[in-house]
C-alpha cells in the first residue's frame, strides 16, 4: 500500500484523489488534525480567521515553506536531509536582489545557477564521496550564509529589487484571489507529486531510501539519485528565494533562519519516515498547512505572546511523531 | 567443447597486502550449475565479486563468452547478463512486489510516465510462471522470507541472465521452500542458463549441482564432477584434512569417547532429576509464542528444534527476558522471578549468546577485551570505576582457553573472522560462570574448525555441570548434541524426544505429525506469503 | 586479519595521521600563522579572549559528544542555554547559587524529556530533539517575555570574568569538564556502557546493560553541560538574552564534535579532540577577524575545514 498504488488508484477513479494525497488511511492523522483545527479556528476567531484575507496570508506563509518542504520530502526519502535550505533562501533572495540591476531574467537565474551548483555539490559530496548529509550539509549551511552576507557586503547594503521590475510585479501579482507565490508553490508541488509517484527517478528515489545496499544491487542509479535530490531541494529552495525577494523587493542575508528546521518538521508531521523510504508528499503538503495555520491561531490569540506558536510548534512535532510510531507499532504488530 | 560462459583465469585479489585469492581457475558453463564450496575465509565471496563486478581482479582474468570482461560496477554486470541471487533478499522491502520485479525498468507509457497497472500484470505472469500466487500490490516486508527470495529469483531472471551467481540463496529458506527454489534451478539448467551455487550444505551440492569447485585460502583445490566424490571426501578437502580423521571423528564433534555413548551422544551425566536450574512456564508472547513451557537441569544439554518461524529465537529471547511478555513464568531453582529482563537473568546465572551475532551479538568498534567484559561489567565495578587488573585476568584466560585468534585483546572485534567473534561472545557469558547457558545456532555461518572447537566446548561444559539450551537450525546439531530435545511448531512445544528417541528423522515426524493429520507441515511463514 | 592490520600500521601513512591528528595539525599551522602575520596575537589578553569566547561552545560540543557517541544528536543545546538564561533573573532575588542551581536544574530536565523520548518512545533523537529545540526556544522567551534582562550581580559577574591565577573562570571549568568527560569515558563503567550502547544498541540490551537508563543520563548530562553554557555566557554578558544566547550553538558543538574526530555513527568518541575542534573554529574565526577578513569569510573557510575533517575521516570508516 505505498505511494505506487495511491498513483495508480489516482488514475483510477475520484475516490482516490484522497488516497494520492494522504498517505494510508491509518496514517491519515495530519489531515484529520488539519481538518479539525481549520473548524476550531473558524468557531472561535469566526471572521477575523475565516476570511478571505486571514487564508490568503496563511496560504502565501505557506507557499514558501511547501517549496522548501517539497523538495525536502525528496532528499528524506531516499535516506538523507538537507540543513542547507535556510542559508539557501538567503542567499537566492540576496542574489535575486543583487541580480536585479541586469533585468529580471539576471535576477531570476542568478540565484537558481547559484543554488543548483550548491545543491550539486552537496549531491556529490553525498552521493558519490559517501559522506554522510548532515554534515555536507551542515557545511553547506555554513557556507551559503557566508556567501549571502558577503554578497550583501556583510549585512551593510540591502540590495532593492526596482519596482518597475518585471518580477517585481510577478512577485505581488494576484490570481483568482491568491498570490503568485502561492500558484508556483502548488505547480512545483503537483509536478513534484507527477515526479515522485509515476517516474522510474521517483520510484528510485523511494527504493533508496528504503535500502540503499539493495538499491545499488539491484542495478539502481543510486548515486545519481542521491546527488539529484540535494540539486532538486536547492532548486525549489531558490525558486522559494526568488519568490520571497520579489514579494518584498529586496535580499536579506537574514532570512531563513530556523527555515530547514521547519521543513523537516513538516515533512515529519506529513507522516515522512525520517529514515527514508516512506512517505507521500501529500503528507508534506498537510504538515506545511496544518504548522502554518498553528502559527496563524495563537498570532489570533491577543493574550499570547508570539513565542508560544515555538512552544506549541515543537510540541506538536513531538506529540504527532510519537502517535505515528504507536499507530506504527501496533499496525505491524 | 562449448565456449564457457564465465572463464576464470588464475585470478589473484589482495586486500591491503593479503592474499584473499591466489591463481584461481574456475570455468562455468552454459547448462550447468557449479557449486562452489570452501570454509569461511576460503576466498568464496571475492570470486564471485570478481565475477559479478563488485571487484577487480590484481592478476588474471575474467572471460565472458569468450571476451575478456572488466566491469566497473555490478550494473554493468547486470546488464552484460550476470545476475547475482544473494544470501539475505536484496530487495527493497517497503516497495510493493511488482515494484521490487520492475524496479529500475519499470514500463512506461507515452509520456514516459509509469505505467502500473501493465506493471502488475505483467509482475503476475511473471510470478505465476514459478508458481507464485501473491497479491503483488503487497509491500515485499510483508511476506515470509521464502516468497522474497523466490521474487528476487524472478526479479532476476527477468533480465534474461545467461549467468545466474547465487550466494547461499537457501540459508533463510523453509525445507519446502528449497525444494521450490532448487525446483528454478533445475530449470535454469534446462534453459541452458549458467549457474554459480554457492553453499554451506553439503546436501544441495549432490541434490542439484552438475561439478563442484572447493576452495580454500585463496587457492582452488578442486574441481570435477560431483557424481566422482563423496561427501566425506568434499569436507575433508575443503578442511585440508585426511578423510580417515574426519570419519573417526563423524562431522560434528560434539562427542568425545570418554563421556559419550557409541551415537555421540552426551551421556557422562545420567538422567537429570531433581529441581532444575532454569524453568519456563507457558510462555506466551502472541502471536509468535504460545504457552511454550521447558525445562533445564544442570549438566544437561537440551536442543530446540523446529522450522524457521516456529519461534525458537524467540522462545530463547523470551526465556532470557529480552522480549515482553503477554502471559508465563520463569523460574531459576524452583524460584519464580519477578522482574524478568536479561539483566536479571544474568544477575540469575543465565547467559544467552543470540543468534544473529552482528546485530545482537558484538559491538563492533569495541576491543575484544571490551566485548568480552561487557556483561560482566557490574561485577568488575567499584565506585563506577572498572577494575583493569580483574579486567585483563579475565580476558586472558577466556581468549586462551578459547583460542580466540586475536593480535592483541585491544584489537577491534569487527575485524575477527566470524568463528572468532562467535568465541568472543561464548566468552562474554561463560565469564559470568553462568549455570544455564542459551545458546541460539551457535554454529551458524561461521568455519569448519571453529565450528568443531565450539561444539566439542558445549559438550565440554555441560560434563562440567553446564546446562545448555541448544538451538540449531542443523538437526544433526541438534541430534548429536543434546540428550533431550524439545519440538517447536507454530510457538509451541509439540513434542519432546529423549535418550535413544532422539534422532533426526523422529524429530521430523514430530513436526510433521504436529500439523494436525499427518500431512507435510505447513510451513509457518508461508500463509503470509501465500506461497 | 592481525597480519593486515599489521601491515596497515607499519607503513607510513598519511591519511592515517590526518585522522588521527588532522585537528592537531590545523591547530598547529593556524597557531604559527598568527603568530608570524598577526600583530597582538600573542598577548596574553589576546589569549585569554579566545579561550573565554570559545568556553560555552567548548562546554556544549563536550555534551554533544557524548550524545553522538550514543548514536545520538542534540539539537536542543542552543534552546536549553536560553532557558538557563532565562530562568537566572528570575530566582535571583533567592541568591547566585541558588539561582544557577535552578537553571541547571532546568536544563537536566530538558535533557531528562529529551533522553526519556529518545530511550522510552523510541523516538529518533534527531526529531526528539528538533522538537525540544524549538519549543524550549519558545518556552525561554515566554518565561522572560521576550526581554532582555540586565542583571548587576557581584558573584555571577566574577564568575564570567574573573580569573584564578590568570586563567579565567569560565577556562577552568572548561577544563574540568573535559577532565571529568574524559575519565568518564576512558575509565569509568558509565564510558563502556556509552561507547556499548552507542556502538550496538541490541548486543548492549542483551548483555544485560542498562540502555534506557544510559541513553536519559547521557541526555541529561548534555543539557546541564548546555545549561552550564547558558550561566556562563549570561554571567559574562552581564544580562539575560533568551532571544539570542545559544542560537545554532548546536551547529558550532556538531562540528567541533565532527573536527575532533567523533563519527556521527555512534559507539566511538573523542574528548580532546572535540575540545581541540571546538578550538580550532575559534582560531579560525579569530584569525579571520583579525586580518580584517569579513565574517562571511570565516563561515565559508569553516564549512570547508567540516568537509575536509569529514572527507579525512571517511578513509578510515571504510578501511
Amino acid at each position: 500500500m505505498t505511494a505506487v498504488e495511491n498513483a495508480t488508484a489516482a488514475s483510477a477513479g475520484p475516490r482516490a484523489v484522497t488516497r494520492l494525497l494522504w498517505w494510508r488511511p491509518d496514517r491519515a492523522g495530519t489531515p484529520v488534525v488539519l481538518a479539525l483545527v481549520l473548524v476550531a479556528g473558524s468557531l472561535t476567531f469566526g471572521g477575523s480567521f475565516a476570511s478571505g484575507r486571514n487564508l490568503g496570508n496563511i496560504a502565501l506563509d505557506s507557499s514558501y515553506l511547501l517549496l522548501i518542504a517539497t523538495g525536502m520530502t525528496f532528499v528524506i526519502l531516499s535516506g538523507g536531509i538537507d540543513l542547507s535550505v535556510g542559508s539557501l533562501l538567503a542567499l537566492s533572495g540576496v542574489l535575486t536582489a543583487y541580480g536585479s540591476r541586469w533585468g529580471t531574467l539576471a535576477a531570476v537565474l542568478l540565484p537558481l545557477a547559484v543554488c543548483g551548483v550548491i545543491g550539486l555539490v552537496n549531491g556529490l559530496l553525498i552521493g558519490r564521496a559517501g559522506i554522510a548529509p548532515f554534515i555536507v550539509t551542515l557545511a553547506a549551511l555554513l557556507f551559503a550564509r557566508g556567501l549571502a552576507f558577503a554578497v550583501a557586503d556583510e549585512g551593510n547594503t540591502v540590495h532593492i529589487i526596482p519596482a518597475d521590475l518585471a518580477l517585481t510585479q510577478l512577485g505581488q501579482a494576484r490570481w483568482l484571489g491568491l498570490s503568485a507565490p502561492v500558484w508556483f508553490a502548488l505547480a512545483a508541488f503537483a509536478a513534484g507529486v507527477v515526479v515522485l509517484n509515476r517516474t522510474r527517478f521517483g520510484q528510485a528515489t523511494f527504493a533508496v531510501g528504503d535500502s540503499q545496499e539493495a538499491a545499488e544491487l539491484m542495478g539502481l542509479p543510486v548515486a545519481r539519485v542521491r546527488v539529484l535530490v540535494y540539486v532538486l531541494s536547492a532548486l525549489l529552495t531558490g525558486i522559494a528565494g526568488v519568490l520571497v525577494a520579489a514579494q518584498t523587493q529586496s535580499g536579506l542575508p537574514t532570512i531563513g533562519e530556523g527555515r530547514e528546521l521547519e521543513a523537516i518538521a513538516a515533512v515529519v508531521i506529513g507522516g515522512t519516515l525520517l529514515t527514508g523510504g516512506a512517505g507521500t508528499l501529500g503528507g508534506t503538503l498537510a504538515g506545511v498547512l496544518l504548522l502554518k495555520v498553528i502559527q496563524n491561531l495563537i498570532n489570533q490569540v491577543g493574550t499570547l505572546t508570539a513565542y508560544y506558536q515555538q512552544v506549541v510548534s515543537g510540541t506538536f512535532l513531538v506529540v504527532v511523531v510519537l502517535i505515528q510510531s504507536r499507530l506504527t507499532r501496533r499496525r505491524t504488530r | 567443447m562449448t565456449t564457457p560462459a564465465i572463464d576464470v583465469r588464475s585470478v589473484s585479489k589482495h586486500f591491503a597486502g593479503v592474499r584473499a585469492l591466489t591463481g584461481v581457475c574456475l570455468d562455468l558453463r552454459p547448462g550447468e550449475v557449479h557449486a562452489l564450496v570452501g570454509e569461511n575465509g576460503a576466498g568464496k565471496s571475492t570470486l564471485i565479486k570478481l565475477v559479478t563486478g563488485v571487484y577487480r581482479p590484481d592478476g588474471g582474468e575474467v572471460r565472458y563468452l569468450g571476451e575478456p570482461v572488466a566491469f566497473a560496477h555490478p550494473r554493468d554486470a547486470q546488464a552484460a547478463g550476470i545476475s547475482t541471487i544473494y544470501q539475505e533478499v536484496n530487495l527493497v522491502p517497503m516497495r510493493s512486489v511488482a515494484g521490487n520485479l520492475y524496479l529500475g525498468r519499470e514500463p512506461t507509457n507515452r509520456l514516459g510516465l509509469i505505467d502500473f497497472r501493465r506493471m502488475r500484470r505483467d509482475a503476475r505472469t511473471i510470478l505465476a510462471g514459478y508458481g507464485i500466487t501473491v497479491d503483488v500490490r503487497r509491500r515485499l516486508g510483508e511476506l515470509g522470507l521464502g516468497v522474497q527470495q523466490m521474487i528476487a529469483v524472478a526479479r532476476a531472471l527477468s533480465t534474461d541472465a545467461r549467468v545466474v551467481v547465487m550466494d547461499e540463496p537457501t540459508s533463510s529458506l523453509e525445507p519446502r521452500e528449497v525444494d521450490l527454489l532448487l525446483d528454478v534451478v533445475a530449470l535454469l539448467r534446462r534453459r541452458q542458463v549458467a549457474v554459480l551455487y554457492v553453499t554451506h550444505k553439503l546436501d544441495e551440492v549432490f541434490r542439484i549441482c552438475d561439478r563442484v569447485t572447493v576452495l580454500r585460502d585463496g587457492r582452488l583445490v578442486h574441481t570435477g564432477p560431483v557424481a566422482g566424490t563423496t561427501r566425506l571426501r568434499l569436507v575433508a578437502t575443503m578442511l585440508g584434512r585426511d578423510t580417515d580423521q574426519i570419519r573417526r571423528h563423524g562431522t560434528t564433534t560434539f562427542s568425545d569417547p570418554a563421556v559419550s555413548d557409541q551415537r555421540g551422544r552426551t551421556t557422562g551425566i545420567p538422567e537429570a532429576t531433581g529441581t532444575p536450574v532454569l524453568r519456563a512456564d507457558g510462555l506466551t508472547r502472541r502471536p509468535v509464542l504460545d504457552g511454550v513451557s521447558l525445562d533445564v537441569h544442570a549438566g544437561e544439554v537440551v536442543g530446540l528444534a523446529g522450522l524457521l518461524g516456529s519461534g525458537r529465537t524467540e522462545t530463547a529471547k523470551a526465556v532470557f527476558g529480552a522480549d515482553r511478555l503477554d502471559a508465563g513464568a520463569i523460574s531459576v531453582d524452583g524460584a519464580r522471578a519477578r522482574r524478568w529482563n536479561p539483566a536479571a537473568a544474568i544477575r540469575g546465572g543465565i547467559g544467552m549468546v543470540p543468534e544473529d551475532r552482528k546485530a545482537e551479538g558484538i559491538i563492533g568498534d569495541l576491543s575484544v577485551r571490551d566485548n568480552i567484559v561487557l556483561a560482566a561489567l557490574p561485577r568488575l565495578t567499584t565506585a563506577g570505576f572498572v577494575s583493569r587488573r580483574r579486567q585483563d585476568e579475565i580476558v586472558d584466560t577466556f581468549v586462551r582457553r578459547l583460542r580466540v585468534k586475536v593480535s592483541s585483546p585491544g584489537q577491534r572485534v569487527r575485524e575477527l573472522s566470524g568463528g572468532n567473534q562467535q568465541k568472543v561472545l561464548l566468552a562474554r557469558m561463560l565469564c559470568l560462570s553462568p549455570r544455564v547457558l542459551i545458546l541460539d545456532e551457535p554454529t551458524r555461518g561461521i568455519d569448519v574448525g571453529a565450528k568443531a572447537e565450539i561444539q566439542s566446548l558445549i559438550s565440554e561444559l555441560a560434563a562440567l555441570g553446564l546446562g545448555v539450551l541448544l538451538i540449531s537450525s542443523e538437526l544433526e546439531e541438534v541430534v548429536e548434541g543434546a540428550g533431550r530435545v524439545l519440538v517447536l511448531r507454530d510457538g509451541a512445544v509439540v513434542g519432546m524426544l529423549r535418550g535413544d528417541d532422539v534422532s533426526e528423522d523422529h524429530i521430523m515426524r514430530v513436526i510433521a505429525q504436529a500439523s494436525g493429520d499427518g500431512r507435510p507441515p505447513r510451513a509457518p511463514a508461508a500463509p503470509r506469503g501465500g506461497l | 586479519m592481525a597480519d593486515t592490520l599489521a601491515a596497515r600500521r607499519a607503513r607510513p601513512d598519511i591519511l592515517g595521521f590526518l585522522q588521527a591528528g588532522g585537528v592537531y595539525l590545523a591547530i598547529a599551522v593556524l597557531l604559527a600563522f598568527n603568530l608570524a602575520f598577526t600583530p597582538h596575537f600573542a598577548t596574553a589578553a589576546n589569549l585569554r579572549l579566545q579561550l573565554v569566547q570559545v568556553a560555552p561552545v567548548a562546554i556544549v560540543a563536550i555534551g554533544m559528544a557524548l550524545v553522538v557517541a550514543s548514536e545520538g544528536i542534540d539539537l536542543s543545546v542552543g534552546s536549553t542555554m536560553a532557558i538557563s538564561a532565562a530562568v537566572l533573573p528570575l530566582y535571583l532575588g533567592y541568591g547566585v547559587w541558588p539561582a544557577v542551581a535552578i537553571a541547571l536544574l532546568a536544563g537536566a530536565a530538558v535533557g531528562a524529556v529529551n533522553g526519556s523520548l529518545v530511550a522510552f518512545a523510541r523516538m529518533q533523537p534527531i526529531i526528539a530533539t528538533l522538537g525540544t529545540l524549538v519549543a524550549c526556544r519558545g518556552l525561554a522567551l515566554v518565561l522572560a517575555d521576550g526581554r532582555l534582562t540586565e542583571m548587576f550581580d557581584p558573584v555571577l559577574g566574577a564568575l564570567g570574568n574573573d580569573a584564578v591565577l590568570g586563567v579565567p573562570i569560565s577556562v577552568l571549568l572548561v577544563l574540568v569538564v573535559t577532565g571529568a568527560a574524559a575519565v568518564a569515558v576512558h575509565r569509568a563503567a558509565f564510558g563502556r556502557r556509552l561507547l556499548a550502547v552507542g556502538g550496538n544498541h541490541a548486543a548492549a540490551a542483551l548483555a544485560g546493560l542498562p540502555v534506557k537508563r544510559t541513553l536519559v543520563t547521557v541526555y541529561v548530562v548534555s543539557g546541564v553541560l548546555a545549561a552550564t553554557a547558558g550561566v556562563l555566557s549570561t554571567a559574562r554578558q552581564g544580562a539575560s538574552d533568551p532571544s539570542f544566547v545559544g542560537l545554532l550553538i548546536e551547529l558550532s558543538a556538531i562540528t567541533a564534535v565532527v573536527v575532533g574526530g567523533t563519527p556521527l555513527s555512534g559507539g566511538r568518541v573523542r574528548i580532546v579532540g572535540t575540545l581541540m575542534g571546538a578550538l580550532l573554529m575559534q582560531l579560525i574565526t579569530a584569525t579571520v577577524i583579525q586580518h580584517d577578513l569579513p565574517d562571511s569569510a570565516a563561515r565559508m573557510l569553516q564549512a570547508g575545514i567540516i568537509i575536509a575533517a569529514v572527507y579525512v575521516q571517511r578513509g578510515r570508516s571504510r578501511a
